[in-house]
């Protein structure tokens, strides 16, 4: 077998993955629970949920983070996925990773614990104004928060931990960030700026006023009752998605490398595709032509024809707008056999885990391929007639697959799509 | 030797307390008069965005509603750019045009802030009245205007940027490695034609405040980036919206394109910033230029914020060159993530004119010569490090 692709550039492979969901941690705890069809919505504990029209989200809350905050935990989260990662790949010494690091990181901003201790802090009796945290933070040492708050912290720190080599890249393309940090470690090999690359996606932002922004914008589902059944992509009653934390984290390598040092292969990014839509802000165009450009972009650089693939991973939210608008551009691209092909959403088990989605899904479709065994959408009781798709309901399936997709799509008009292969035999 | 896969800046939007575009910043420039206001947050001068007539660049009032400030920046700036290069409106251009944004986040609703702080500490059931509150006086929408990727995907929804759209997040870093990873994947083939920028909105009280805790900020009257470090340094922040168009040769040959200038490199890189460390990034990033500009026609442009332990390193590595410098920070504020392709617009406009604007400060020495090429340092106050070097197209 060569080890360069259909237009000449290095293939690239992965050799190491480690993710985090509201499942567990690990990738064995997280692929039995997936494909047992567990659900990892449950009650929010972590902050006081009166008045919340959403009371539900796929949490995780088993990692103890001091002075915690969506940087802080999402950093932690990172750690402990590349930790994994590079231990099953084995590649480079600890604390000195050979290549790149590309981050998917949710944006960040000083939180309310801080913002209320620069409050008190001010000694601001009857009205708090930005006038009285600004004279606060002058007079104190705050060079945590600083530090902590700035967009490249995390980044920074991880390059520090874990030895990555050159700049770091913090992406955010909204939901679709994981995908794109793939796309930028695939796109670095394939230049030969390195031979190998971190790709990781992380979020750990549930907190109360990140939930009620998406809330405002009627994007979270409010079956509260039941935790686990709340999210049911593709389903007729299908009322929004769940919002979730986790990470992932993926080496890729060229296969040349992962060869010349013997290392075990688990799958194949084949191919990447994007195409951004300049309709709505948080509505995809209803002809579907950006997500129909994405996929077929990303079978474009992996030299695939549709018929080649044998399972999606779908974005499948669960909102009411996704899962069709992914059913339109599903049934562009696969014509015909869009029914009969299996595309079951992942997000049914966790959540929608934001900007970590794109990188835990590549991951869980990687496994996917290597184990035989495509994950369920859990809770679809009730068909949609308008999205007729093979979803995978609530069991999981054995099937060979050597070509898969994994779909992502955000707010802004972001979609990306990668093309997944089995390692080669 | 001119090369089909060279990276061209072909159009410039450049929006600063200076003015709107590269004729208005070179005329401000050359008769340097600082432009700060010290009034809006007192003890906390900042330099100002000159006033947009919006609707030149976001006709639709309702997309100028749905943005807050930073977002009206970067995508005005992104429309000039469109302008300057000639593609606005082409849609077979836009819709294979491939755009990196470098953004940090948007505004709050200070008013929804200073009032829940306020009444939280009081309130008998603190989680629940900050619920409450927020959910009901938070507009819907600010969520959109504070999403870091928004800006990219108000760009696409106003200008029809469809091709790709990728945001960098990581303060000035964030700038440099979105021109780097654009002229690296037009030198590789993986693309011909990319809109490359970012925006700052410095006339917030948030933003003011992250910076206060690190006391990284300039507190005084105006002083240039040089002079402020005998009074211990500091960064004056500056509204700022910069975008280029950044293309292959063959691209821009085949579209009749004029070029401004060829970015021949760009390199970044990090450090923890231990004693010499940033020097020897940048010596690093300087040593692979070796021999490939002439000194007697060459300046810099330098991304200094201002900050003093990066500014006062970064000086003592320019006094090395012993080549004219220039801190585009003195002239426009430091606006971290724009601030690179900020520079390099000061730089390709004045390779465009063949020399160099006049000093902004004492510590700047005059150039009379020729300017052929510029070299543009990128480093952050905190971390990262940054060098291009521009050269006539």
């Amino acid at each position: 077998m060569q080890d360069t692709d259909h237009l000449g550039r290095p293939i690239i492979v992965v050799t190491g993955v480690g993710v985090i969901t509201s499942l567990g941690q690990g990738q064995d705890v997280n692929w039995r629970a997936l494909t047992a069809g567990k659900s990892g919505i449950h009650r929010i504990t972590r902050f006081p949920i009166d008045g919340m029209k959403t009371t539900i989200a796929g949490t995780v809350d088993f990692i103890p983070v001091p002075d915690s905050s969506a940087p802080a935990m999402s950093e932690r989260l990172a750690e402990l996925v590349i930790e994994e990662a590079i231990a099953e790949s084995g590649i480079g010494q600890p604390g000195d990773f050979p290549g790149p690091l590309f981050l998917a990181l949710p944006p960040v901003e000083m939180e309310w614990p801080q913002r209320l201790a620069l409050a008190a802090e001010s000694g601001a009796n009857e009205t708090v104004a930005y006038d009285d945290l600004l004279r606060a933070a002058g007079s104190g040492d705050h060079a945590r928060y600083y530090e902590r708050f700035l967009f490249s912290s995390v980044g920074e720190n991880l390059a520090v931990r874990f030895g990555t080599k050159g700049s770091p890249i913090a992406t955010s393309t909204a939901c679709a960030s994981g995908g794109t940090a793939i796309q930028l470690g695939v796109e670095a090999i394939r230049r030969g700026e390195a031979e190998s690359a971190l790709v990781v996606g992380t979020d750990a932002s549930v907190n109360p006023e990140s939930l009620i922004r998406f809330s405002l914008l009627s994007a979270l589902s409010t079956r509260n009752e039941a935790p686990e059944l709340a999210s049911r992509p593709f389903a007729k009653d299908r009322d929004g998605f769940i919002m979730s934390e986790g990470a992932g984290a993926l080496v890729l390598e060229s296969l040349a490398h992962a060869w010349a040092r013997g290392a075990t292969i688990i799958g194949v990014i084949e191919g990447c595709g994007e195409a951004a839509d300049g309709f709505h802000r948080t509505r995809s165009s209803p002809d579907g032509k950006p997500i129909i450009a994405c996929m077929r972009n990303a079978l474009a650089d992996a030299g695939l024809a549709p018929e080649d693939i044998g399972y999606i991973n779908a974005h499948g939210t669960s909102t009411p707008e996704n899962d069709k608008m992914e059913w339109v551009g599903v049934s562009a691209v696969f014509g015909d056999r869009a029914s009969s092909i299996p595309i079951s959403s992942n997000k049914s088990m966790i959540g929608h885990t934001l900007t970590a989605a794109g990188a835990i899904e590549a991951i869980f479709t990687l496994l996917t391929l290597r184990h035989g065994v495509l994950p369920p959408t859990i809770n679809y009781d009730t068909p949609d007639p308008a999205v007729p798709v093979d979803c995978v309901p609530n069991v999981a399936r054995a099937a060979q697959v050597s070509h898969a997709i994994s779909n992502s799509f955000g707010f802004g008009g972001q979609n990306v799509c990668v093309v997944i292969g089995a390692a080669p035999k | 030797m001119p090369h089909d896969r060279d990276a061209l800046i072909t159009g410039i939007g450049l929006i600063s307390c200076l003015g709107e575009g590269v004729d208005a910043h070179w005329d401000a420039l050359n008769a340097f008069a600082p432009v700060v206001d010290e009034t809006s947050f007192p003890g906390f001068p900042v330099h100002p965005m000159t006033a947009l007539a919006l609707d030149k660049q976001i006709p639709k009032r309702g997309d100028q509603r749905q943005m807050e400030a930073w977002q009206r920046i970067g995508t005005y700036a992104a429309g000039a750019a469109l302008d300057s290069a000639g593609v606005k409106g082409n849609a077979e251009l836009l819709s294979r045009m491939h755009m990196i944004v470098a953004a940090g986040g948007g505004e709050r609703d200070y008013a929804v802030d200073s009032a829940i702080l306020s009444a939280l500490p009081k309130a008998e059931n603190p989680g629940a009245y900050l619920n409450e509150h927020l959910l009901s006086d938070l507009r819907p929408t600010l969520f959109l205007a504070q999403l870091s990727n928004l800006l990219a995907g108000n760009i696409s929804l106003v200008h029809g940027v469809v091709g790709s759209s990728r945001t960098f997040m990581g303060e000035e870093s964030s700038g440099t490695d979105a021109v780097r990873i654009a002229c690296a994947r037009i030198a590789a083939g993986q693309g011909d034609l990319f809109l490359v920028g970012g925006s700052y909105n410095a006339q917030r009280p948030d933003v003011l405040l992250h910076y206060e805790m690190g006391h990284l900020l300039w507190k005084q009257g105006f002083a240039g980036v040089w002079e402020r470090q005998a009074a211990g340094g500091g960064m004056l922040l500056g509204s700022l919206g910069c975008f280029l168009v950044i293309e292959s040769r063959a691209h821009a040959v085949a579209r009749g394109a004029t070029p401004l200038a060829r970015i021949a490199s760009v390199a970044t890189d990090r450090s923890r910033r231990g004693a010499g460390e940033a020097t020897a990034n940048a010596q690093r990033q300087l040593a692979a230029l070796d021999g490939t500009y002439d000194a007697a026609a060459t300046a810099v442009i330098s991304g200094a914020s201002g900050a003093a332990a990066a500014t006062v390193e970064e000086r003592a590595f320019l006094d090395g060159l012993g080549l004219p410098v220039r801190a585009g920070a003195s002239a426009f504020g430091h606006g971290l993530e724009p601030s690179f392709p900020a520079n390099l617009a000061l730089a390709a406009m004045s390779i465009a004119r063949g020399s160099l604007f006049a000093p902004l400060e004492a510590a700047e020495a005059p150039m009379a010569g020729p300017l052929r090429d510029v070299l543009v340092t990128g480093w952050g106050h905190w971390r990262g490090e940054a060098l291009a070097h521009v050269t006539a197209a």
